[in-house]
Order: C-alpha cells, then sequence, then structure tokens
C-alpha cells in the first residue's frame, strides 16, 4: 500500500470523558488505517466508541492521546482555523439525523458545502439540482425536508456530502432510521455514487444486514478495534 | 452564507413573523409610553410655545414655573423697557378664569391677555374669525379644542356669550392651540379686557413679554434685565425647561411614568430577547452542522448577528411606525381633549438604541451557545 493510498491513518487513539470517578474512556489506544477508494465499516455495538472515533477522525474532537493523518495532515498540527478549512474542503459528512436545514428546498441543502467553499448560489444551486438528478430525486429538488421521506432525506444528505467532492465521506449511521429495503437501497447508492478512486469512505454502523457493502469491516468493542476483515467484492 | 442566514431566518414565515412582531411590540411599548410622557411634559410649555414675537420672558424671581404667577407691578414694565439692549416691552396676563354659561354651567378657562396695541402672544391659527375683532369690546379669542370640549358636537360658530367674573365675553374667533397640561379651555383676549374678566386684584401684570435688540445677544439682554431690575428674565426655551424642570423634580410624573416606561422597556426587553434566543436554540443542531461542515465559528457569529440585524431593524421599523400611528389616529380621533402625544426626534433613536441593546444582548446569549457547540453534537 502506497501513502497516496492510505487516507486515514490513526496511532494509538485515546479519548477520555470527564475527570476522576466519572472519567469515561471512550478510545483506548485505536490504531487503524482507512484506504482510498474503499468503504471503510466501523461496527459494533453502542458505546463501543465508533463515533467518537469518527469524530476524531473527521476533527470534531481532539484526543485526549494519539495521533491522526487524514489525506495526508496531521490534525492535531493544524490550527484551529486550518482545521476548519480542512474540514470544508476534504471531508463530507452523512448524519443519523440528517441535519438537513427545514427552511431550504432539497437543492438549496445540497449546495451548502459550495456555498461554505464560496462559491456564487446560482451556480451552487444548479450543481446540486444536477447531483440530486444522480441520486434519484431530480423531481424533488424543490421540495423542502419536510415533504420528503426519511430515505430521501437521507439522498439528499448523500448528494450534499458529496457536492464538493471531498476526498474523505464519513456516514454515521446512514441506515438507522430507515427501514430495511430503504437502509439497503442507501448502502446501494453510497457504494455506487460515493466510493471512487481516491475518495475514502467510513460508515459507522451497527447494523448487521449492511455489512456486505464493505471492502473492510473493523470490528470495535470497548474502545478498541477487536478485528478487520477484508471482505473481497466483484469488480 | 449570508444568503443561508436569511433563508434560516425567514424560510419559517410563522416563526419569523413572530419574532419580528415580538421586536415590533417591545418598540411599540417603549415608543408609545416615552411619547406620551414627553407630549405630557411639552403640554406644560404649550403656552410658552405658543407665544410668538416675543423673545425674552420677564417675571418674578420666584416663579418657578409658567402657571406658578407671580404678578408684577406696572412699574416693572417701564423698568424692562428702560435696560439697555431691550428692543421693546409689553404686558401679559396669564391666569385661570372661572367662566359661567347661559345653562347655568361653571367652567374653568386659561385666560391669556395680550397687549392691547401690539396684540403681541396672539394665537397664529385662526380657524374661525378674525384676530382685528379681538379689539371689540369683550371680544374673546377660544381655541378649537376647548370649544368642542364645551359645545361637542356642533359645528364652529362667533357670537357665543358666557360670563367671566360677571362681564360678558363674545366669542369672536375659533383658533388652534397646543394641548395644554391642565386641558381646560383657553381664551384669548386684550389685556384691559383680562383685568375685567378676573376679580380685581392690585396687581395683575404676569408677564413682561420682551424681544432684544437684534445687535445685541438675548442671553446678554437677559443677563441685564437681571441686573438692573432684580427680575427673572429668560428665553422662551430656557422658560419651557424651568417648566419641565419643576414638574420633573416636584411632581410624582416622572416616577408614575418612568415605572410605565422601564415596565414596557423590561416586558419589550423580555419579549424580544426570548423570542430570539429561543429561535436560535431551536436551529443549534443546524448550527453545529454547519459547523461540522467547515463553517467558521466568526462566520456562525456573523449568521446570528445578520439575522438580529434583519429582525432588528424590520422590528424596529415596524414598532416605530405603530407608535407615531397611534399618535396621529388618537390625534384624528379624539378632538375634544388633544391626547399628550409627542414623538421627539430622541424617542426613535433612544428606542432604536433599546432594541439595538437588546437584540444584541439576545444574540450575544445566543452566539455564545452556538460557539460553545461541539461540532461532534451533530454525531450524537
Amino acid at each position: 500500500m502506497t501513502p497516496t493510498d492510505l487516507a486515514v491513518h490513526c496511532r494509538d487513539l485515546t479519548k477520555e470523558f470527564g475527570d476522576g470517578a466519572d472519567k469515561v474512556q471512550a478510545l483506548r489506544g485505536v490504531d487503524l488505517e482507512v484506504r482510498a477508494g474503499e468503504m471503510t465499516l466501523l461496527v459494533g455495538p453502542s458505546g463501543c466508541g465508533k463515533t467518537t472515533l469518527i469524530s476524531i477522525i473527521a476533527g470534531l474532537l481532539e484526543p485526549t492521546r494519539g495521533s491522526v493523518s487524514v489525506l495526508g495532515s496531521e490534525l492535531g498540527k493544524l490550527s484551529p482555523r486550518r482545521l476548519v478549512a480542512f474540514r470544508a474542503k476534504n471531508i463530507g459528512f452523512v448524519f443519523q439525523q440528517y441535519n438537513l436545514l427545514p427552511t431550504l428546498t432539497a437543492a438549496e441543502n445540497v449546495a451548502v458545502p459550495l456555498l461554505i467553499a464560496g462559491a456564487a448560489r446560482r451556480g451552487a444551486v444548479a450543481k446540486a439540482r444536477d447531483l440530486l438528478t444522480s441520486v434519484g430525486l431530480g423531481e424533488r429538488a424543490n421540495s423542502l425536508p419536510s415533504q420528503l421521506s426519511g430515505g430521501q432525506q437521507q439522498r439528499v444528505a448523500i448528494a450534499r456530502a458529496l457536492i464538493h467532492e471531498p476526498r474523505l465521506l464519513v456516514c454515521d449511521e446512514p441506515t438507522a432510521a430507515l427501514d430495511a429495503h430503504s437502509g439497503q437501497m442507501m448502502m446501494e447508492l453510497l457504494r455506487r455514487v460515493a466510493v471512487q478512486p481516491g475518495r475514502a469512505v467510513i460508515v459507522v454502523t451497527h447494523d448487521n444486514r449492511v455489512f456486505g457493502f464493505g471492502d473492510r469491516v473493523v470490528y470495535m468493542s470497548d474502545g478498541r478495534v477487536e478485528k478487520v476483515e477484508e471482505q473481497k467484492r466483484a469488480a | 452564507m449570508n444568503w443561508v442566514a436569511l433563508r434560516m431566518l425567514t424560510g419559517d414565515r410563522a416563526k419569523y413573523i413572530g419574532i419580528v412582531f415580538g421586536v415590533a411590540f417591545a418598540t411599540l411599548l417603549m415608543a408609545q409610553q416615552a411619547s406620551i410622557f414627553v407630549g405630557l411634559m411639552r403640554n406644560t410649555t404649550s403656552q410658552i410655545r405658543d407665544v410668538e414675537g416675543a423673545g425674552i420672558w420677564v417675571m418674578d424671581p420666584n416663579v418657578r414655573f409658567v402657571d406658578d404667577v407671580k404678578p408684577l407691578s406696572e412699574n416693572d414694565l417701564y423698568r424692562v423697557r428702560g435696560v439697555p439692549g431691550v428692543a421693546w416691552a409689553v404686558r401679559f396676563y396669564k391666569g385661570l378664569a372661572r367662566a359661567r354659561f347661559e345653562d347655568g354651567n361653571f367652567q374653568q378657562f386659561i385666560l391669556l391677555g395680550l397687549d392691547d396695541a401690539t396684540l403681541v402672544g396672539a394665537p397664529r391659527d385662526i380657524v374661525l374669525g378674525s384676530l382685528a375683532d379681538l379689539r371689540r369690546p369683550d371680544a374673546v379669542i377660544i381655541d378649537e379644542a376647548g370649544y368642542r370640549y364645551l359645545w361637542p358636537g356642533e359645528e364652529l360658530a362667533l357670537g357665543r356669550t358666557y360670563e367671566m367674573n360677571d362681564r360678558r365675553a363674545v366669542i369672536v374667533g375659533i383658533c388652534k392651540a397646543s394641548p395644554t397640561f391642565q386641558t381646560f379651555p383657553i381664551a384669548y383676549t386684550r389685556y384691559s379686557q383680562a383685568t375685567q374678566f378676573v376679580p380685581n386684584e392690585r396687581k395683575v401684570m404676569s408677564f413682561v413679554l420682551a424681544e432684544n435688540d437684534p445687535a445685541l445677544p438675548r442671553d446678554e439682554v437677559c443677563r441685564r434685565i437681571k441686573e438692573q431690575t432684580g427680575l427673572a428674565a429668560m428665553s422662551s426655551p430656557a422658560f419651557a425647561q424651568l417648566t419641565i424642570d419643576y414638574y420633573l423634580k416636584r411632581t410624582g410624573i416622572p416616577i408614575n411614568f418612568g415605572i410605565t416606561i422601564l415596565l414596557g422597556f423590561v416586558v419589550g426587553s423580555a419579549i424580544a430577547g426570548q423570542t430570539f434566543y429561543m429561535f436560535t436554540l431551536e436551529n443549534i443542531r443546524q448550527f453545529g452542522a454547519l459547523k461540522a461542515m467547515g463553517v467558521s465559528n466568526a462566520r456562525v457569529v456573523g449568521m446570528v448577528l445578520l439575522q438580529a440585524l434583519v429582525v432588528g431593524v424590520i422590528g424596529y421599523g415596524l414598532g416605530i411606525g405603530m407608535a407615531a400611528g397611534f399618535g396621529e389616529l388618537m390625534a384624528a380621533v379624539v378632538k375634544t381633549v388633544p391626547p399628550a402625544f409627542y414623538m421627539a426626534w430622541q424617542i426613535p433613536v433612544l428606542t432604536a438604541g433599546a432594541v439595538g441593546g437588546i437584540i444584541v444582548l439576545a444574540s450575544l446569549m445566543s452566539v455564545r451557545r452556538v460557539l460553545v457547540l461541539e461540532p461532534a453534537v451533530v454525531f450524537r
């Protein structure tokens, strides 16, 4: 594996919350590598540290100890300002609760990362419409989130996460709020539109019905990586 | 991102209108109460403001406000006329007279007696009749609001008579006059006539109205009058201020109104601040998502402040408009006792400052919540 294939490299990551008797150790020395061009699933029971780990990888949390390198940058060495800019440019997010802005249409929501990057609104929304078409929501581009089903909202969230062509996509339980069928469709969509050469996709899930979609499955338990399974997929 | 901030604000129409009207009503409360207070204070000086042509009021040095009349002697008039720098000086009577009407009713009047020769201090806006008719025997000109109060619903008409001090008074004119603090009708007459309309006293002259030589500053002439006669002399604005100061210091009006205005500010602040704060809190998760996606803290603060600015400007504009509309409406509807409502330019300015303060405070509280928000909250 060449350094350019390695999108994320975590070394001895430890994260503690609270002090004294209230101290909780969410991560206990995690070592992990995530490759570009692959979908890596982080799986495990609730409270095992999956969400803490992706929060650190995404630069939203600082580790108590250890280091994390994302796309060749040591996150701990970036100033807060550069870290924010790094996130805006390189990382896409898909949240469990979608977190779409309720007063913006689907297309406008998708355009938000481009607006954050300083793009002109008209062009950003036009690009967002094209992307919505590619995720099968071209007809609903002008709908508000409240007018969309859960699955449709999650597809809007995926389009939003991809519109600025990030090199790392972080998805937190993207199927948790969906029924089994919709969950399968969502993972198929993610594989189809998100997994590309040069882009790493990390999906946190505890839904074992979607484990088959990952190129690698990282099993976590009690703040540690238990095992990593490589999965053969048809090209 | 400004566009996103505005869409977040205006996207939910009901909530947006609620916030704007919260600010608007806060503004209305403050501006309207303050305007009524200023209107009341202004009414105390209406007879000073209505006297045109004379820039200097000369009075007994113990006079504390315009209605605190301490009569002067005729000699005082001649002494004032003798002060170098005084261009001219005339008598002026101001007092209360009791009028009796044909139906046996009594009514207190504010009686103003103007210099017979010059009619200095005469009303400037005659609605019916003529100022020249004031020279006729027993003639009085009364103010329109007083007329409508005495004869409600009746057309304005000249020739009506009533009695003051058992002397017949004939209405020869009807004029506009600024609303008074006491809300009594105002009767203008000649000085010599006024002395007949009130019980006889040794000294009847209330004030000397004077004008300075244009070559000398008014304040300098006032100083000379004071020095040479021992009387108090001041310009119209200074006398108006003396009167207002008296009411502010010696009556319960400022305290009582101050409480009302303060309540207006507190209630208004609570409505506007709470509404805007709640709005930001409701959007806290959205702000968290934006921060996770790479929006800097400074940008988020900018977004919240922009929302506050828009809400503040629109709410303030509506509120000031409603307050001004209230004043206009009351003036149009209530003809007999014109409401004490005066929106001095300082009121919109101070209200804008207060509303701005409220919004900034609410914004800062909201912003603080947004700034301390961990973007990782979006994963929980």
